[in-house]
């Protein structure tokens, strides 16, 4: 009887239930983060890829196609991570930015952006062709998946790309982040990252705010708000230009 | 009032939403064309002009701010509804596409730092300002990293 109430309280309630499950999943990251890896991996990242790893446990679970949420008590996470709350909370990080600020990066930042954009684009469009994924929706939106784990979905639901095609490129995208973050500190010095302005055109090529600035934080603390200041940028320029741009560049090619 | 804030975002995000499927039937494909930017600089534009006005107050701040701080847990949401059964069986593709870009964008900061040349390094320019303002320096530099 006390598992039946219990089910229906988070049934009924379906979308406080995943506010409830998604903070214990970032609980349980924030956790990891610090004591399995001292802060050198984000505990977004960590978090995503336990959210990737319940998807497929879900998947394997139900055999259906929608990850956790095909759990009906968990079903919850289907809207909290639908299309409409994400791309809500996605526009609200975009009230941060500053256009002062924006203009103090220049024209380094803007050139470090337009690369760092279109560099990863162009080799997770090639890989995904490598694999089979030869249609221009699921290259564009593997391709943006490089670019960040945000532009990738954000593009893939824009332009009707299949869900595995989004899992994948939201893989690839925190993939990237997870490399950032580790591989900074032993490349920093082999690619001249030691001042203010290599900082800011390390933030525009890399993108992944919590890629840059957690690989910033382990090089030299005092480069993370210059790198962060141009990475912030990152995701707003991918989310406009890959489903427009790039995908009919994409479509024209193939 | 915090109501302002959430639907100052609200219809930034609906006008974005708009715009891109505008965007989409112009351009002749089924597809919202850069909906989710076209918002942002919605976002960004309000911000400017309130700012601009002396409009922008706390609640304004908390009602976008709470949204803004809510990505990361509905991006963790959003991660656990995938076909992520499908998607393995693509195989180390991810792990290929990831290492790739990650080494092309690596390199093309090295060729950037090489050819703007030399500059002020960090160790540098706090030597100089250090003997200026001190603690002023300081707190530059950790301030901005825990906001």
């Amino acid at each position: 009887m006390i598992t039946q109430a219990i089910s229906h309280a988070l049934q009924v309630n379906a979308l406080l239930t995943a506010f409830a499950f998604v903070g214990l999943v970032m609980w349980l990251s924030a956790a990891l983060s610090k004591y399995l890896t001292m802060n050198r991996v984000h505990g977004s990242a960590i978090a995503i890829v336990i959210g990737l790893a319940l998807a497929f446990w879900g998947g394997t679970m139900t055999g259906g196609k929608s990850g956790l949420a095909d759990i009906s008590i968990l079903s919850g996470i289907g809207l909290m991570g639908g299309a409409m709350l994400r791309d809500f909370a996605i526009v609200a990080t975009a009230f941060e930015v500053d256009v002062e600020k924006a203009k103090k990066a220049g024209l380094i930042g803007a050139v470090a952006l337009v690369l760092g954009t279109i560099l990863p684009f162009i080799v997770g469009a090639l890989a995904a062709a490598a694999y089979g994924y030869t249609d221009a929706i699921s290259m564009t939106t593997i391709g943006a998946g490089a670019v960040t784990y945000i532009v990738g979905p954000v593009t893939g639901a824009a332009i009707g790309a299949d869900s595995s095609v989004i899992a994948l490129s939201i893989a690839t995208g925190v993939f990237k982040a997870v490399l950032v973050m580790i591989g900074t500190p032993f490349i920093a010095s082999m690619i001249g990252l030691n001042n203010p302005r290599t900082a800011m055109v390390f933030g525009g090529l890399m993108g992944t705010v919590s890629g840059v600035s957690a690989g910033l934080a382990a090089t030299d603390r005092r480069l993370v708000p210059y790198g962060a200041l141009t990475a912030t940028f990152h995701t707003g320029f991918g989310c406009l230009v890959a489903p427009s741009i790039f995908y009919f560049i994409v479509r024209a090619i193939v | 009032m915090t109501i302002s804030g959430v639907a100052l975002l609200a219809i930034c995000t609906l006008l974005g939403a708009i715009l891109g499927d505008l965007l989409g039937m112009a351009l002749g494909v089924k597809a919202n064309v850069g909906g989710v930017g076209l918002a942002m600089i919605a976002l960004i534009a309000g911000r400017h002009w309130l700012v601009r006005r002396g409009m922008l107050n706390e609640g304004i701040k908390l009602g976008v701010g709470f949204w803004a701080a809510f990505y990361i847990p509905i991006v963790v949401a959003m991660a656990a509804n995938q076909n992520v059964v499908g998607a393995v069986k693509s195989g180390p593709m991810v792990a290929i596409a990831a290492t790739g870009t990650v080494l092309a964008c690596f390199a093309a900061v090295a060729l950037i730092s090489r050819l703007s040349g030399q500059v002020e390094t960090m160790d540098e320019i706090e030597a100089r300002e250090g003997a200026l303002t001190p603690k002023l320096a300081q707190q530059d530099g950790l301030g901005s990293v825990v906001r």
